[in-house]
C-alpha cells in the first residue's frame, strides 16, 4: 500500500498523485500518514481508490469526491467532503461545521459528533452521524438523507426543500417550514439501508422523520413573520 | 361697471418633488399589494457615472497616435498571479456572469458565440453550466455562487477560469430568487429542486465565512483544478479597499468589482437602488488597495456595473482597470427591450427600455423567460452576430480614444488623461474638476 508521508510530501503532491491514482481506475489504497490537520486533502478525486488518512484533516478534505473511498482515523475540519458527487468519506472522530455541505450524492459517515450546519444545501448527499449535531443542520437542504443517531441542536431543517431527516435522539427546536413528518415503510426502508451501510447500532424505528412543510415553496407576504 | 368676468389668476398645479408621481405610484401599489416591488436590471437612479468624466486628449505635451495606422493594442491577460493557464483576451471587455434559469439556453449560446467571435470570455450564472455555452464559449468563467445549484468538479475542471461570487453590485449583501414561473423541468433538474418552486439563491457562502476561510476555499479550488485556472473574486461595490484588499490576501487571481447599476435577474428595487456604491465610486479605492500592496497589474482589476461604450471602457481602464465586464448592455445587443417589441411591453404594462420584470419569464424578446415560443424568438447565431458587431464597435471607441491620448495600448490610458464635470464626479474619480488642477480631498481639502 502507498504511503504519502505528509512529513516529506507537500499537498500538491499529494494530491496530484491521489488524483491520478483515482484517474487510472486501478483500485489502489494509499495510506496518508502525519496530516497534520492539512487543508484541502484528498480533494477532487475521481475514481475508484481508496485513501486512509491516518490522523486529523482541516477545511475540506474530500471535497467534491467522486467515487473514492476517503477514511479519516481522527476528526475532520469544517467543511469535509463538501460538494461531494459520489463515493465514501468515513470520519472516525467528529467533524467540525458545515460537514457534507451542498453534496450531491455519496455516503459521509461520521462516527462522532458534526458540528453546526452539517449538511447545510445538501443536494442529494446521505449523510449519517453517529453522535449529535449543531444548530442550523441542514439548513436549506434539497435532496438527500440526514441520519442522526444522537441528538440534533437548534433550527434543525431551516428552510428545508426536499431532503429528508431521521434523528433518533433529541431535537432541541425545528427551523422554519421543518415539521415532524409520519414514518412509512418506504422511509424504513431508506433508513435500514443507509444504517446498514454505514454500520451504526440503531434499529429504523427509534427514528422520528422530519421533512419540510412546503409552505415557504412560494413567497407569500403572510409568511414574512416566519423569518 | 364692467361686466366682464373676472378669473383670478391661478398658478399651475404643481407636482411635489418629494411626492412625484412615480413616488406615489409606488405607494398605491405598496398600498394594493402588500409586497415590494421585485424587478431586474441594476439601478435606474442619476447616480454619478462615466458620462462626468471627459478625456483631455493630445496637446503640446504628448502627441497622439495616427487613427487606423498606428497600432493600439486591446489585448488583456487575466489571472497571472498563481493560475498556470491565464486567460488571453483580444479585447478587455468581458460578458459578465448570467444564470440559466434567468436567462433562455439561447440567449447563452449568443452570448457564448458573440463573446468567442470578439476574442472575449463570457461567464455562466447560478443555476451551473450548460453544453450551450460551454459547446459556444471559447473561454468560460465557471462562476462559484453560495448555492452551488449545479456545482461540480467536471464542469469545474472544464472551465477556463473560476469566479467566486462573495457579491454583485445590484445588491451586495443579498442573495436572489428565481421565481417558479421560470422553473422548468431542465432548470429544476440541473439545480436539485422540485418543478415549479421559487428557488433562493443564498446570500453568503454555505462553507466558509470571511476571508481567512475564503482562503482556504480558493486552495481548495486550485487543488481540484491542478492550480491551472485563473481563480476571480467577484465583489459588490460596498467597501471596495477593503473588499479588493481581502481579495487580495485571500489569493485572488483575479479581482472583479460590480458597481450598483450593475444587472440582476431579479431583487427588490428598494435593495437595488439603495444599497451599495456607484461604479465610478468604486474603481480608484479599489485600485489604492492593489496599489497599497503591490499588487495593481499583477492581480487583474474587471469592473462592471453601467458600461455602455467604448469611452465607458477606456475611463474605466484609465481609472486603473485591466478589463471590464457587460451584462445588460449585452442583453441590449442581443436584443433586450428592442421597441419592436413595443405592443407586448404595453400588454405587459410598461414599453420598451423600462421593461425589467425579468423573473416574471414573459419577456417579449425571448431571452430572460424559459417559455419556449417566446424563447424561440431569438435566434442565438443573428444576435451572437449583434453581440460581436457591438463589443467590435467598443473597441474601435476605446482605442480611438486611446489613440488621441497617444496609448499604444489600452492599458496605458491613465487618470491624468481624465478630467471632470462635477464636483462628485471629480471626488469619486480623483480625477481634476474641468478648467482646474482640483479634485475634492486633495491638499486636503
Amino acid at each position: 500500500m502507498p504511503v504519502l508521508d505528509m512529513l516529506k510530501t507537500e499537498l500538491r503532491e499529494v494530491n496530484a498523485t491521489l488524483q491520478s491514482a483515482a484517474k487510472a481506475k486501478g483500485n489502489e489504497a494509499y495510506t496518508i500518514e502525519n496530516p497534520r490537520g492539512a487543508h484541502a486533502m484528498a480533494v477532487g478525486l475521481d475514481g475508484p481508490i481508496s485513501v486512509t488518512v491516518k490522523g486529523s484533516t482541516g477545511y475540506y478534505c474530500a471535497g467534491m469526491n467522486k467515487l473514492a473511498t476517503v477514511h479519516v482515523t481522527g476528526s475532520a475540519g469544517p467543511g469535509v467532503a463538501e460538494n461531494m458527487m459520489s463515493g465514501e468519506v468515513i470520519i472516525e472522530g467528529d467533524a467540525s461545521q458545515y460537514a457534507g455541505a451542498t453534496g450531491h450524492g455519496g455516503l459521509l459517515n461520521i462516527k462522532g459528533n458534526a458540528s453546526s450546519r452539517c449538511g447545510i444545501s445538501m443536494k442529494g448527499i446521505d449523510i449519517v452521524v453517529h453522535g449529535n449535531i449543531g444548530h442550523m443542520s441542514a439548513f436549506m437542504a434539497q435532496k438527500g438523507n440526514l441520519v442522526v443517531l444522537g441528538n440534533a441542536g437548534d433550527a434543525l431543517g431551516d428552510s428545508l426543500y426536499e431532503a429528508r431527516l431521521f434523528v433518533r435522539g433529541a431535537v432541541k427546536s425545528l427551523g422554519a417550514d421543518c415539521v415532524e413528518k409520519e414514518m412509512r415503510p418506504e422511509h424504513l426502508e431508506i433508513l435500514r439501508g443507509l444504517l446498514e451501510r454505514a454500520g451504526a447500532d440503531a434499529k429504523p424505528e427509534e427514528f422520528r422523520r422530519y421533512g419540510s412543510a412546503r409552505n415557504l415553496y412560494h413567497f407569500n407576504i403572510d409568511h414574512a413573520d416566519a423569518y | 361697471m364692467d361686466k366682464t368676468p373676472q378669473t383670478t389668476p391661478q398658478t399651475d398645479p404643481r407636482q411635489s418633488w418629494t411626492f412625484s408621481r412615480e413616488v406615489n405610484s409606488e405607494i398605491r401599489r405598496a398600498a394594493a399589494t402588500g409586497i415590494y416591488d421585485i424587478r431586474g436590471g441594476g439601478a435606474k437612479r442619476r447616480v454619478p457615472h462615466f458620462d462626468d468624466l471627459l478625456f483631455l486628449g493630445a496637446s503640446m505635451s504628448r502627441y497622439p497616435l495616427e487613427g487606423y495606422r498606428e497600432k493600439c493594442d486591446t489585448s488583456v491577460v487575466l489571472g497571472t498571479r498563481f493560475a498556470k493557464k491565464p486567460i488571453e483576451l483580444k479585447i478587455p471587455i468581458t460578458i459578465a456572469g448570467m444564470s440559466f434559469g434567468a436567462l433562455s439556453g439561447n440567449a447563452k449560446e449568443a452570448l457564448g458565440r458573440g463573446a468567442t467571435l470578439s476574442g472575449t470570455s463570457t461567464t455562466t450564472g447560478d443555476g451551473g453550466m450548460t453544453e450551450e455555452e460551454r459547446g459556444h464559449s471559447e473561454k468560460l468563467v465557471y462562476q462559484y455562487l453560495p448555492s452551488r445549484y449545479g456545482m461540480n468538479p467536471d464542469d469545474l475542471r472544464r472551465a477556463d477560469a473560476i469566479e467566486v461570487v462573495v457579491g454583485q453590485g445590484a445588491k451586495p449583501g443579498g442573495g436572489g430568487m428565481l421565481l417558479g414561473q421560470k422553473i422548468t423541468e431542465r432548470v429544476a433538474g440541473m439545480r436539485d429542486l422540485p418543478v415549479g418552486i421559487d428557488q433562493r439563491s443564498a446570500c453568503r457562502h454555505p462553507d466558509w465565512t470571511g476571508p481567512d476561510d475564503l482562503e482556504i476555499k480558493i486552495l481548495e479550488l486550485r487543488e481540484i483544478t491542478g492550480w491551472e485556472k485563473p481563480i476571480y473574486v467577484k465583489i459588490g461595490g460596498a467597501r471596495p479597499y477593503y473588499d479588493t484588499a481581502l481579495a487580495v490576501k485571500a489569493g485572488a487571481d483575479v479581482v472583479v468589482l460590480d458597481g450598483m447599476q450593475g444587472g440582476t435577474a431579479a431583487t427588490q428595487d428598494v435593495f437595488i437602488e439603495h444599497v451599495g456604491q456607484p461604479t465610478l465610486a468604486c474603481i480608484r479605492p479599489a485600485v489604492q488597495a492593489l496599489q497599497d500592496l503591490g499588487m495593481h497589474r499583477e492581480v487583474q482589476l474587471v469592473v462592471s456595473g453601467g458600461i455602455r461604450s467604448g469611452a465607458d471602457v477606456a475611463k474605466a481602464l484609465a481609472l486603473g482597470a485591466d478589463a471590464v465586464a457587460i451584462g445588460t448592455a449585452a442583453l441590449i445587443a442581443l436584443g433586450d427591450n428592442d421597441p419592436k417589441w413595443e405592443d407586448e411591453y404595453q400588454k405587459l404594462g410598461t414599453t420598451a427600455g423600462a421593461y425589467d420584470d425579468w423573473h416574471e419569464g414573459r419577456d417579449p424578446a425571448g431571452i430572460t423567460t424559459q417559455d419556449p415560443a417566446l424563447m424561440a424568438r431569438l435566434d442565438p447565431i443573428a444576435a451572437g452576430r449583434r453581440l460581436r458587431n457591438y463589443l467590435n464597435v467598443m473597441t474601435l471607441e476605446c482605442q480611438t480614444i486611446a489613440r488621441a491620448c497617444g496609448k499604444s495600448h489600452v492599458h496605458n490610458l491613465e487618470p491624468e488623461d481624465l478630467c471632470a464635470l462635477t464636483m462628485e464626479a471629480a471626488a469619486m474619480a480623483q480625477v481634476p474638476l474641468a478648467g482646474t488642477n482640483w479634485w475634492p480631498g486633495k491638499g486636503g481639502f
